[in-house]
């Protein structure tokens, strides 16, 4: 049953979800160290993405006019973020970022219901990719496989950003020492504006992307949330290097727990066993990652200081 | 002089506040999920059931009635708080609806305490059926467990050896397998339970498809069903596997799932290709209040409210006669959707079952068709009650 | 704040302070002892107007204000963001559950396993999370209330995720948790209990070094403060509150389940303290009942607004709520209690 094909699709299933995580987790883990900003609201962008892409799916039936219209508008809800409710918290305490972002929780979901309903929403997969591909024997949705792409591809764009241009410089001098960037001249203001509309941008793109695969509903954010912080927090925060080695490795310990901990169980302890304590596991570990990192090497994997 | 004022005062008073009180409706309170992934149960439920209620001119048996809608948001110490406030303050003698088993179990106990009535119309949780059935609980759906022993019954007469089932790892989940194996008594080769908040089965996919067994059987309510069903699709897996289930694909999910879902079985109790006149008049009322196809959820929902209006009748309207209104219940002696209807011992239906098929109707939408009928079935459980 | 300098190891504080905080504790005591005095006369007021329901609800309200009043203690006073404290709600339920389960209905021995299981794993919680400062104490509390959270819904003998509901009550020998009304003053008796003893708490010394941290930790190392054992003796304290609050709310609904230990319950803890009003006394019990009762009446009361206005609001009242708490974070940094009765005499 564990033959070497099926443990190269159960990573790229690891690999896929990872990624997925990894865009959400890229905007949040810059606006936490540039910012210190608590930012709950991250899931609810995410479920934006979603909602608009599954409007303008339902307008065009278009996928990719979908993404772009989810792309856009995140990014969009994100500077009105910004502007009127985030600026004020920059300087506030952690506590007050925490109430108000967990109250804008509250206002998303419900503002998603009103404007939507609370019926779940459907986009389906752009004709050319509901297929799958044949990859050593087993089939592979291209879908997914498009989704690995497009990770990738992102996460390089990212890494050019912000190891190769003058703002990736100035996000990075901003993300170890935020005062210091403000006194040599920067426009901080600008700054947080840029880091928070593209942050909220890749969140839109998670939202739109995940959205064949699950299901757009309100509070669809929330789950997703909390395991983003948890990779934040495991990579580090204020790193992008940390985000992405962060989601891959909660994806990759998602899928094994899922995947591969039932059958050890069952090696172990029999089916039995397997089947009552496996799902259990399997949740758990991903926080038990976190808290062990977090024990060890408080600032996580990659962490520099940060306020 | 005075006193006798006083007398007539208080005369007239009482006898305005009987006329109120037999003019005043009987209050039933309806739980459901009215937000949430799953609002589409709660809300066929609700809508079934007050079609009913409309169509009596906002009576049940010739009676008013005044339905409390209340969102449990599939929370149980919600739903608990949702009943203790239905009973304590609005004072209702019936509580109806109840989508989901664990809502169910978390609030039975306390409702039928106070001897209010319970009139479940779609969960219907095995030790309700069994140990602790109460004369003061009704159900108008099923017992959990049918539609899969159905299911597992087709699945033997097709002759599948290997079978994988899949269910998320709840009550309800592990309810519905249990049914399975009962009548699939060849046994199944695997059961794997999901986190109930799971959406992306990718992993287990791709376990299924390098375990390539002859058949799936899988319980996926709402939400989880449709992504389940597209991602089994966007697989290939359609092709190499027989999907079999229970509550994965219905009228709730079909429209989101679209074509995907064609050729997946499924059990239920009320199929919408039935011939029975009094089913086509439901389905045409529905479709026409609502512009959506009923599921079997908005059926039971539908026939639970006629079986509470026929006892209402038969007491008229006063709630006080609770032996009375419990009698009647048990006759139920109403004209249901589903052709005949009995109660056994322990209040849940003996009726039939159908094995369907996911496929185009005639009118181009995805619906159900019927493969085959297994005429009264009883529940598993019902040895274990010890009522009468 | 000269005071902490004077760090005699006498305890409570010394002579030289007490007449300021004689003066600080009788007006707090003047505050919390008119609230504990109007919140015993609502089972009365309630059967007067007949609606006995009210008890149930302020039952509620009056359990959360405890769990409030804990989680006060270690955010408010110590200035430690914790957005795990549901957990210890879940401990206590799930103890009693699981005792009371087995037939152990003695409502003393349920309090004393819950608390020491409580006192077990926020003493271990407590010393892995304050190695962590700032944002990742936030988050690592909440790693660990998840991680529990999922651990009791991977109990499937106790119901698993949906919990299993209970026969009985806790049983005190004396008394009974069975009636309303018992339970409703059961509930009250603790909590004035607990408002004496952290308002006792917080005027000593213990409160001083607490509040200190809160405000300047790196003096308070400097001054030779074991800072470390303070903050870690507050969480622990704090979580026992909580503990407590679990046993009382497993009484009320009967329901074991492990929805009480979400995070979302950690972060609507948070408002309740947040909304009446940090490191004050009465201000959490203030908050809790302010939104359980905001709960009760947007999603039934009538307001006879136009249209379907009213519908709109009981189905969209959490969004409602979501508003407030905005407003309340962005504007009213005091909370309720403490932005309409201003103290002179007002902590960090």
């Amino acid at each position: 049953m564990l033959t070497w094909n099926v443990l190269l699709m159960q990573v790229l299933n690891g690999l896929q979800w990872g990624l997925l995580l990894f865009l959400l987790s890229a905007g949040l883990t810059l606006v936490f160290g540039i910012m210190n900003f608590v930012n709950l609201t991250h899931g609810s962008l995410y479920m934006m993405g979603g909602y608009f892409g599954a409007y303008a799916y339902g307008q065009t039936h278009s996928f990719w006019l979908a993404c772009m219209v989810a792309v856009v508008g995140a990014a969009i809800v994100g500077v009105l973020l910004d502007r009127l409710v985030a600026a004020s918290l920059y300087s506030r305490d952690h506590l007050d970022q925490v109430l108000a972002t967990f109250g804008l929780i509250l206002i998303f979901n419900e503002l998603v219901r009103i404007v939507w309903g609370g019926n779940t929403s459907v986009v389906n997969p752009p004709e050319m990719l509901t297929g799958s591909v044949e990859i050593f024997g087993l089939r592979y949705p291209l879908y997914r496989l498009m989704i690995i792409v497009v990770g990738l591809l992102v996460s390089g764009l990212l890494y050019f950003i912000i190891h190769r241009t003058r703002i990736g410089m100035l996000i990075r001098a901003g993300a170890t020492n935020t005062k210091m960037v403000s006194a040599l001249g920067v426009n901080i203001k600008r700054l947080n504006l840029i880091v928070f509309a593209a942050g909220a941008l890749l969140a839109g793109l998670a939202g739109v992307l995940n959205a064949p695969i699950s299901a757009i509903q309100p509070g669809m954010g929330e789950p997703i949330l909390i395991l983003a912080l948890v990779v934040i927090v495991t990579g580090g925060i204020g790193s992008i290097k940390g985000a992405f080695y962060g989601a891959l490795l909660i994806g990759m310990a998602d899928m094994v727990g899922r995947a591969f901990l039932p059958i050890a169980m069952t090696e172990f302890f029999g089916r039995a066993a397997a089947q009552l304590t496996g799902p259990a596991i399997a949740s758990m570990g991903i926080y038990l990652l976190m808290a062990i990192v977090l024990i060890a090497r408080p600032q996580g994997l990659f962490g520099g200081r940060h306020a | 002089m005075e006193s006798s004022i006083r007398k007539l005062i208080a005369a007239a008073a009482l006898s305005v506040a009987a006329t109120a009180a037999c003019a005043a409706p009987v209050k039933i309170g309806f739980l459901g999920e009215f937000s949430g992934p799953q609002m589409a149960y709660g809300r066929d439920m609700y809508d079934g059931f007050m079609l009913a209620v409309e169509q009596g001119g906002g009576k049940l048996g010739g009676v008013d009635v005044q339905i409390l809608k209340e969102d449990t948001q599939l929370k149980p110490d919600l739903a608990t708080q949702v009943a203790q406030r239905l009973i304590e303050k609005e004072g209702v003698p019936i509580i109806a609806g109840v989508s989901f088993s664990n809502i169910m179990m978390a609030i039975h106990r306390q409702v039928t305490e106070k001897e209010v009535f319970l009139v479940g119309t779609n969960a219907g949780p095995s030790p309700l059926a069994g140990e602790q059935c109460s004369p003061y609980q009704f159900f108008a759906s099923r017992q959990g467990d049918q539609q899969s022993e159905a299911v597992g019954r087709y699945a033997m007469e097709k002759g599948y050896k290997n079978v994988i089932a899949m269910a998320p790892n709840y009550q309800g989940g592990k309810d519905v397998i249990a049914g399975f194996k009962r009548t699939f008594t060849q046994g199944v080769t695997d059961e794997i339970y999901t986190p109930l908040n799971q959406l992306d089965f990718s992993v287990e996919l791709t376990q299924l498809a390098a375990r390539q067994p002859d058949a799936i059987f899988v319980f996926y309510p709402s939400n989880l069903g449709i992504s389940f069903v597209r991602q089994f699709h966007a697989a290939g897996l359609i092709d190499q596997i027989d999907l079999l289930s229970m509550g994965t694909v219905d009228a709730l999910t079909l429209p989101s799932i679209g074509e995907a879902a064609t050729g997946v079985i499924s059990g239920t109790y009320w199929a919408p290709d039935s011939e029975d006149p009094a089913s086509i008049r439901f389905a045409e009322a529905f479709e026409e209040k609502t512009g959506r196809i009923p599921s079997e959820v908005a059926a039971a929902s539908y026939d639970g409210a006629l079986l509470i209006g026929s006892a209402l009748a038969k007491v008229g309207g006063d709630m006080s006669k609770k032996e009375e209104f419990m009698a009647a219940m048990k006759a139920a002696d109403f004209e249901s959707i589903r052709g005949k209807f009995r109660f056994n011992n322990n209040h849940y239906p003996v009726q039939d079952f159908y094995v369907v098929k996911a496929a185009k109707d005639s009118k181009g939408r995805m619906n159900l068709e019927t493969l085959q009928v297994y005429p009264d079935m009883a529940d598993a459980y019902a040895s274990q009650c010890a009522m009468k | 704040m000269h005071e902490i300098v004077n760090n005699s190891p006498r305890w409570p504080a010394t002579n030289a302070n007490a007449s300021r905080l004689e003066h600080l504790s009788a007006s707090v005591n003047w505050t919390a002892a008119i609230l504990i005095l109007v919140l015993a006369l609502v089972p009365m007021a309630a059967s007067a107007i007949g609606e006995l329901y009210y008890v149930t609800l302020m039952t509620r309200a009056l359990i959360f204000a405890l769990a409030a009043v804990g989680l006060n203690l270690v955010l408010g006073y110590g200035g430690l963001v914790s957005f795990g404290h549901s957990v210890y709600l879940g401990i206590g339920v799930y103890t009693v559950g699981i005792m009371m389960d087995h037939g152990i209905t003695n409502a003393w021995l349920q309090l004393a396993a819950a608390l020491l299981i409580g006192t077990i794993v926020a003493g271990v919680i407590g010393a892995l999370s304050l190695r962590v400062k700032g944002v990742g104490f936030i988050m690592i509390t909440l790693a660990f209330a998840q991680l529990l959270y999922f651990f009791c819904v991977g109990l499937r003998d106790y119901g698993g995720d949906d919990g299993f509901s209970l026969n009985g009550y806790s049983d005190f020998g004396l008394f009974q948790l069975g009636d309303n009304n018992t339970l409703y003053y059961a509930v009250l008796a603790v909590l004035a209990f607990t408002l004496l003893w952290v308002s006792r708490l917080i005027s000593a010394r213990f409160g001083m070094v607490i509040q200190g941290c809160k405000s300047n930790e790196r003096r308070m190392v400097a001054l030779g403060f074991p800072v470390f054992r303070y903050q870690w003796a507050a969480y622990v304290l704090s979580a026992l509150i909580c503990v407590v609050a679990g046993f009382f709310i497993v009484n009320l609904t009967r329901y074991v389940s492990p929805a009480y230990m979400q995070w979302t319950v950690s972060g609507e803890l948070i408002v309740m303290v947040v909304v009446g009003g940090i490191a004050t006394i009465v201000g959490p019990v203030i908050g809790a009942i302010a939104i359980v009762l905001f709960e009760e009446f947007a999603s039934h009361a009538a307001f006879g607004l136009p249209g379907n206005a009213d519908a709109f609001i009981h189905e969209h009242w959490l969004g409602a709520l979501g508003v407030v708490i905005l407003i309340v974070a962005l504007c009213l940094k005091q909370g309720l209690y403490g932005s309409l009765f201003k103290r002179s005499a007002r902590r960090a």
